[in-house]
């Protein structure tokens, strides 16, 4: 087949684009936004009953829509979109041709197969066993089955990844280091192979249990395993999206990271030490010792931190320093001030990665310290981090990213400009509100995953103080204004891939969405300067609030649980 | 032309290029590393765990 027959020449980086990799970006893009549309529905469902004063669902139909919820977000909108990425930062950021085609096509194929076979599944009512179905807890076989069927699909796609690596070196298409945005996906690749296989070696044996074939599943074997792929894959967007905010910030500002060479160290201490979180989920399993506990989410798990937090001063330092370098050298925050605070990429990807630091990461390492954890386990604060790090963290880094690749990848402008510029603003407030007002929920004793938190039908009384009911109220409020802010996305992209204006040259040409054709989201390079004032400040308020909060808990837990 | 497909510099001895680098630029090392750190770490030291406890009598 002729070169010109399936490449193109994208006229706003000059990058070769391969018609197969641009539509499979376009169409698990496409197939990650439906499936983000019906999450996000039986989300706000979720949130409207457990608003005390609406409590909108009987208790079955709760449970059936909490699966759905769990299942739509965390895996298939999710890991569709990862999967664009992944292609997008190999075959077009290498400027190379995706490998084998026909198997991206066939795990494409695949992944939308399981995905609709699970939803089926949960929406037939008899597998009402939420995102983590533990055993004895049974779902129909083919909820698991739709489950596994995902889960090859998805390392078929990470297969395709790792082959298009292969080939764009052996083919030459770039030279040196690949770019640390390729490099972010690596990692994520890397991570989500071990996160596939965790599950493929618990959802089988569970499969099989399901149809009878085998008699028992261990529920706490289960539970090493199952985490390991139920946490890993969180892990996976904590790598694809912090690709994601320094392809953003080198994209539209042009920032260069501090030090490449850093940034890539950082992605290190993710691929040894990040997959190791998932053991916070155990931590007050009984029959396992502290020693394992203790080494995975503190010894070792302090070194994926480390990671992130040498990410959390790198991103914003690179802004810094790609601003200064133009000029915007007032005070401290001149820099910040005059960022594109109107270009949603850009406002999407800095509100990500500040609600993600500060609410996800830091209360990600009060959960994994096993003493404290005590005070929050299996209450509300857990979904309230998780949606810190999940929604206000990776689903606002996704959308941010869509409006770079409506443009370059889908080759239209954007429709509803000033829907879109506010966008950002609505969805972070709202998932923050989201987490920050079910995280006090929580540490007041509110449980998670719970019907009616007053335990009306219990044997024995439980009482909620007052605010505990607020909270609730409060996160209903935010998951109302996260859902217009979700609405928001859906619509800029649905109306911009079917009614927007074609992007020619010439369109790209006086309409340039990126700065300087993307040299610095496709080459291996640094800014090699620490002179960053604003970010120094803005890093000692995010240590100092780190500093306090983690204390604050020690002094909760040593009142709820004193020692005498 | 691509930004990253520049004209082909000479290649370097494998003896220039440091550790680090030689680590970081192989996919596969880096895949083996981070499938068997956690393999060995979080799960098979959790399974030990777990099928040490004793059955109830």
């Amino acid at each position: 087949m002729a070169i010109a027959a399936v490449f193109r020449t994208c006229p706003d980086t000059g990058l070769k684009v391969h018609s197969h990799a641009e539509n499979l970006i376009k169409a698990n893009a496409v197939v990650a936004v439906i499936f983000l549309a019906v999450g996000g529905f039986f989300g706000l469902l979720v949130a409207l009953t457990r608003w005390p004063a609406v409590h909108l669902l009987p208790a079955d139909a709760f449970y059936l829509v909490l699966t759905a919820h769990g299942a739509n977000v965390l895996l298939f909108w999710i890991l569709f979109f990862e999967v664009a990425v992944l292609y997008f930062a190999s075959a077009i950021l290498l400027n190379s041709r995706l490998a084998m085609p026909k198997v991206a096509w066939g795990s494409f194929v695949l992944m939308i197969i399981g995905a609709v076979i699970a939803n089926v599944a949960v929406l037939q009512g008899e597998s009402s066993v939420m995102f983590t179905s533990y055993p004895p807890l049974k779902a129909v076989p083919h909820f698991y089955l739709g489950l596994i069927l995902f889960a090859v699909g998805m390392l078929g796609a990470v297969l395709v990844f790792f082959a298009t690596l292969v080939i764009a070196k052996d083919e030459k298409t770039y030279e040196g280091s690949v770019p640390l945005v390729t490099f972010g996906a690596i990692t994520a690749a890397i991570i989500a192979v071990f996160t596939l296989a965790s599950g493929a070696v618990i959802l089988i044996p569970t499969w099989l249990w399901s149809m009878d074939l085998i008699s028992e599943v261990d529920p706490i074997i289960y539970k090493v395993i199952w985490w390991g792929f139920g946490h890993s894959s969180q892990q996976v967007n904590v790598a694809v999206q912090v690709a994601i905010w320094y392809a953003i910030a080198a994209m539209v500002l042009g920032a260069k990271p501090l030090s490449e060479k850093v940034s890539r160290a950082a992605f290190l201490l993710y691929i040894v030490f990040l997959q190791l979180a998932s053991a916070h989920h155990l931590l007050v399993e009984p029959g396992i010792s502290s020693n394992w506990k203790v080494f995975n989410t503190s010894y070792a798990f302090y070194l994926a931190v480390l990671g992130s937090m040498i990410h959390g001063m790198s991103i914003p330092g690179a802004i810094e320093a790609a601003q200064r370098r133009r000029g915007l050298t007032q005070g401290i925050f001149e820099w910040l001030r005059k960022a594109p605070w109107d270009n949603p990429a850009f406002s999407g990807m800095f509100l990500s990665l500040i609600l993600f630091g500060f609410l996800g990461g830091i209360t990600g390492v009060v959960m994994g310290t096993e003493q404290i954890n005590l005070i929050i386990h299996n209450t509300m604060y857990v979904p309230g981090h998780f949606h810190a790090t999940v929604v206000a963290g990776t689903t606002l880094a996704f959308m941010a990213i869509t409006y770079l690749l409506i443009p370059l990848i889908f080759r239209r402008e954007l429709v509803f400009k000033r829907l879109a510029k506010w966008q950002p603003y609505l969805f972070g407030i709202g998932a923050a509100g989201i987490s920050l007002f079910m995280m006090g929920a929580g540490t007041l004793g509110v449980p998670r995953r719970h019907w009616d938190i007053t335990f009306t039908d219990a044997p024995l009384t439980v009482e909620m103080p007052g605010t505990a009911f607020l909270m609730m109220g409060l996160n209903g409020v935010f998951a109302i204004l996260a859902a217009i802010g979700g609405l928001a996305y859906i619509v800029v992209v649905v109306g911009s891939v079917f009614f927007g204006k074609h992007r020619d040259e010439a369109v790209a040409k006086a309409n340039p969405v990126i700065f300087d054709g993307g040299e610095a989201v496709t080459q291996y390079g640094s800014e090699g300067t620490i002179r960053i004032p604003g970010t120094i400040v803005l890093v000692a308020i995010f240590f100092t609030s780190f500093v306090l909060y983690y204390f604050v808990n020690w002094k909760y837990l040593s009142e709820v649980w004193p020692l005498r | 032309m691509a930004k990253s497909a520049k004209k082909a510099a000479p290649e370097p001895e494998p003896g220039d290029i440091p550790f680090m680098q030689r680590l970081l630029d192989n996919p596969f090392i880096l895949l083996f590393i981070g499938v068997t750190v956690p393999t060995l770490i979080y799960l098979v030291w959790g399974v030990v765990e777990v099928a040490q406890i004793p059955l109830a009598k």
